[in-house]
């Protein structure tokens, strides 16, 4: 989130949608709440009525991977309306920046395409510049080549009438969301957005996020108390772990993973640090060397030196454009070139997309290590249905884990905060806490590597004292992670001087020359010389807006509200100055409130100000986002499997830049009338994800003891199903079998003029347990992810439901 | 009297089967004078400590009661102080007493499966590290690129994968990915992605 959870009550309008926050973050409807009995409004908008519709202020539905042309309709709305926030779009975003003349679009493709690599050259997206590389401005927003223009072209085409004949959305419905959200483009109402995987998980899911950025940018939404964009992550410590990049993609940090072409660290460096012409434009991720090589040093300690590029050349390359995420990972795995595999803390049997797939490929490995607090689909897959462990050679181990209560260490939460937790009983049985099995696993391994074997350096030189008395210490893990000192340095400009094995008080005194670690830049700040700031319980709220600056800590340098130099104008003075994040007071005291983005003057001081948008190399939001690999507008495409034959926007039914995997195990329905109804799938408040914690709790699995399919009383009538009754739900990968709930709670849509039907179902199922409960609902899900991140497409596809 | 919000909870005898899903505001008045009578006591003189739901990532605070005695944890419940939940909680948070060791379904034995059984084994740990052990460096070993077909110094590992986890700490991620790449593992994943 760019903002936080309590921040939610300090908003006029709050957009629910990609997203049924009373189901699944439920605790945040407190804050929802609030800010309704501010005057607030709640809108829902979803395929399903779901209990945060139910508690809206106005809802309608649309059907499912459909947001674009919904939110394109809402672009199209702000512009024709003028009911954009022009100083905010035209200063703090790249509204103004000029388009190069390569650039164009035409019948759903931007300039640039490889029709036969799937792929856009984005030098086509370029931006006009001048010799310094500074891009060429239109403040006045009226240049038809500067990016609002274009904006206004592209999303012109999303009329009222087009949309709801893409989402299924009455055109007075869209009317009404329109005008109540874009009633926060004024300076003294602000929106927030709350959404989830109802957004991510499309073909087109970075996309969705995008047209929503670019619509809290035009109406001055960002910045602000009570607006921002706001994901509702899904685990307790998925921000945390995104953060520590569990990702093949990334380093701690979001720091790049080193490519081939990269031989060295100063090429690796140089490649991924930016620079700007622009002299105001603070270019934070011109620091990039100081984190990298601090990252490096906290690996490697002391056996990291200038001298073998701080161990650089120990960590793998990837090859240049090789994609090894989830997809293709299991896909390598069916293929049987994956041999090993570590399901640590999670039961892909039942999460991932096309779950058959995952676990027939498990079948292939040669052995497995779970690690988990109870028997899951995963560990146990070669004694699942249809499955004979007579042919099945996989070894496999399952390793006993504690629960969180079990152990101490922090995890952080949607709104960035890190928080501290403790330790309030001994693991079960043998069981021990994840980090004492990795600590003691790696130990075995660095032992049978002391003898030798290939390539020996990054392990045995790994660093891995984190123990205390031999048993793991999660303190000493978390000072690593904020970083040392580690060498007696001074900082002359600061007035500061720090010892060797002080920690390191922010990231601002990170270098690049080895003499200091951290191992991961943004948290450092977490863990220093004053404390485990982690663990604070301050109860302070100063100014009223929720912040609790003394509750916990939040990355970056405990800033809660990012992006808020964008909350004041051009001489620092709140937009809004009833909610004032921050507010420059002067030369001598500075800014006031929340820590500000960076200390620099307001732009009305030219010479020593910074843009607000301070990781951004040109200093300004993307309203034009050129980096994407789908295109630097989002565009709406048709999921890959649609109940439609025709994308009513263009002639490129699915996005262009996708990868289709073409497998055995790969169908997917191509307006087949097999599947004629559109699924999703979705949770309940009773279980978390597969279900894999919560199945085996009494308590839980009472109140939601089984797989259910919801259908609307249309589509029960025509397929003579009752509610309760027994049903089936096949997909072009699998079929489940699954309780009817006949509903009014599901309503056909009218799509291109024909009446289509949409049906959803929980995924928090599996065949371990309960006996009869149903498995896993991604059994019919496809493989096949986003353009860009490629996260899978769970949340539309097409279905038939027959009575059982 | 002057009782603060976490003294209130103890007061009412909020522990144990059913009655800690009091964080819902349920009414408990059979369960409670149960609670009263027989694990009042014991909460009172319990050790408290906080924690956060291992849930979805509001990130709700709670408290736990664990027994000085037997070291057990007897009670899970809100935590009034936090300002987030502010003591409230969903129903999966309000019944984390059943993810501890008080559950039997809980695995507490390490076990294995091998090639072709049909059943698990009881291991210990001491086994069972140094036999995985083994096997990542007899995969690593042989599978291990050293240079791409480009002739590029790659360092890595594909034919070893590793997915998760978001479910555990800060300080377990972080070593985690660490040792993970220090193996040369490229096919590195978790939930985020998905």
């Amino acid at each position: 989130m760019t903002n936080h959870w309590i921040d939610i009550k300090n908003s006029d309008c709050i957009l629910i949608t990609g997203s049924n926050a009373a189901e699944n973050h439920p605790i945040s409807m407190k804050w929802v709440e609030k800010a309704r009995e501010n005057g607030a409004k709640l809108i829902s908008v979803d395929p399903r009525f779901t209990r945060t519709s139910a508690v809206a202020d106005f809802y309608t539905a649309l059907r499912s991977g459909t947001d674009i042309a919904f939110l394109g309709g809402m672009l199209n709305y702000i512009i024709e309306n003028e009911k954009y926030f022009k100083d905010y779009a035209a200063n703090y975003t790249n509204a103004s920046f000029i388009i190069g003349d390569k650039f164009k679009f035409e019948d759903g493709l931007f300039a640039g395409y490889d029709p036969k690599k799937r792929k856009y050259d984005k030098s086509f997206w370029g931006l006009k510049r001048d010799s310094k590389g500074v891009a060429e401005r239109d403040l006045t927003l009226k240049n038809p080549r500067c990016v609002f223009q274009l904006l206004k072209e592209h999303y012109s085409r999303y009329t009222l009438e087009k949309v709801s004949g893409i989402t299924g959305t009455p055109v007075d419905d869209l009317k009404k969301v329109y005008e109540m959200y874009a009633s926060t483009g004024t300076k003294d109402k602000v929106g927030t957005i709350m959404y989830a995987m109802g957004w991510t998980q499309h073909t087109v899911g970075t996309q969705n996020i995008r047209t929503m950025a670019i619509i809290q940018l035009l109406l001055g939404n960002i910045g602000m108390a009570g607006g921002g964009v706001n994901a509702l992550r899904g685990e307790s410590n998925v921000q945390g772990s995104t953060d520590h990049c569990i990702l093949y993609h990334i380093w701690p940090g979001y720091l790049k993973t080193p490519k081939a072409s990269q031989a060295t660290l100063a090429a690796y460096n140089t490649k991924y640090t930016p620079k700007t012409g622009d002299p105001i434009s603070a270019n934070w991720w011109g620091n990039y060397p100081k984190y990298s090589v601090s990252m490096l040093k906290s690996f490697f300690g002391d056996k990291a030196t200038k001298k073998n590029d701080f161990g650089y050349s120990w960590l793998p390359k990837l090859d240049d454009g090789v994609n090894y995420s989830w997809l293709n990972l299991f896909d390598t795995m069916y293929n049987g070139t994956i041999k090993g595999f570590f399901a640590w803390g999670m039961n892909p049997a039942c999460s991932g997309a096309n779950a058959n797939k995952n676990r027939q490929a498990l079948a292939k490995l040669d052995w497995l290590v779970n690690v988990n607090l109870f028997d899951n689909e995963t560990g146990s897959f070669w004694k699942g249905p249809g499955m004979d462990p007579k042919k099945i050679k996989t070894e496999v181990f399952m390793l006993p884990c504690a629960a969180s209560v079990e152990k101490e260490g922090s995890i952080t939460n949607s709104g960035r905060w890190a928080q501290w937790r403790y330790k309030a009983g001994n693991p079960a049985g043998d069981s021990k806490p994840d980090g004492e099995i990795m600590t003691d696993l790696m130990n075995a391994i660095k032992k049978v590597y002391a003898k030798g074997g290939k390539f020996p350096e990054p392990i045995v030189n790994l660093k891995w004292d984190y123990t205390t008395k031999g048993t793991f210490d999660s303190h000493k893990v978390a000072k690593e992670i904020n970083g040392y000192f580690l060498e007696d340095v001074e900082f002359k400009k600061k007035g500061k001087k720090f010892k060797k094995g002080d920690l390191v008080p922010s990231f601002a005194y990170l270098k690049d020359d080895g003499s200091t670690s951290s191992g991961n830049w943004l948290y450092c700040n977490s863990y220093t010389n004053k404390g485990n700031m982690m663990a604070r319980r301050g109860k302070d709220d100063p100014t009223g807006l929720g912040l609790y600056s003394g509750w916990s800590w939040c990355w970056p340098v405990n800033r809660r509200i990012i992006y808020n130099r964008a909350s004041v104008d051009l001489n620092g003075n709140p937009w809004n100055p009833k909610r004032p994040v921050v507010k420059w007071t002067g030369p001598k005291t500075k800014w006031v409130g929340d820590v500000p983005d960076g200390g620099w003057p307001p732009m009305s001081n030219a010479e020593k100000t910074k843009r607000p948008f301070i990781m951004k190399p040109d200093g300004v939001a993307s309203v034009f986002g050129p980096g994407r690999a789908d295109g630097p507008f989002p565009e709406h495409y048709e999921p890959l499997e649609s109940p439609v034959a025709k994308n009513a926007m263009s002639s490129q039914f699915n996005n262009p830049a996708i990868k289709i995997f073409d497998g055995p195990m790969d169908p997917f329905a191509k307006n087949d009338p097999k599947f004629p109804v559109v699924a999703t799938t979705y949770r309940v408040t009773e279980h978390w994800q597969t279900g894999v914690l919560t199945r085996w709790q009494p308590w839980l699995i009472e109140t939601q003891p089984q797989l259910f399919v919801e259908i609307s009383e249309e589509l029960a009538k025509e397929r003579g199903i009752k509610n309760g009754e027994p049903a089936k739900v096949t997909s072009a990968r699998g079929e489940v079998a699954a309780v009817a709930i006949v509903t009014t709670r599901f309503r056909p849509f009218k799509v291109a003029g024909k009446t289509v039907h949409q049906v959803g179902l929980p995924w928090c199922f599996g065949w371990v347990t309960p006996k009869d409960g149903g498995d896993s609902a991604n059994l019919l899900s496809p493989n096949v992810g986003d353009a860009n991140t490629m996260i899978p497409e769970t949340k539309a596809f097409m279905v038939n439901v027959e009575k059982a | 009297m002057d009782v603060s919000r976490r003294e209130f909870l103890v007061i009412s005898g909020a522990a144990a089967a059913g009655v800690a899903v009091s964080s819902l505001g349920i009414d408990m008045g059979p369960a409670k004078a149960y609670a009263d009578e027989v694990k009042l006591k014991k909460v009172k003189s319990a050790k408290q400590s906080t924690t956060i739901c291992p849930y979805c990532a509001v990130g709700c605070g709670l408290v736990c009661s664990t027994d000085k005695k037997t070291g057990t944890i007897i009670n899970i419940e809100g935590d009034p102080d936090h300002p987030i939940n502010e003591g409230s909680l969903c129903a999966k948070g309000a019944g984390l007493y059943q993810i501890t060791a008080n559950n039997p379904s809980r695995l507490q034995k390490v076990l294995y499966r091998a090639p072709n059984s049909d059943k698990w084994e009881e291991k210990s740990w001491d086994w069972a590290l140094a036999e995985i052990a083994k096997r990542v460096k007899a995969t690593r070993d042989e599978y291990f690129i050293a240079k791409n077909k480009k002739g590029q110094v790659v360092n890595r590992v594909e034919a070893i994968a590793e997915v998760g986890s978001a479910a555990i700490d800060n300080e377990e991620c972080w070593p985690l990915q660490a040792m993970m790449r220090a193996l040369g593992l490229v096919y590195i994943e978790h939930q985020a992605r998905i």
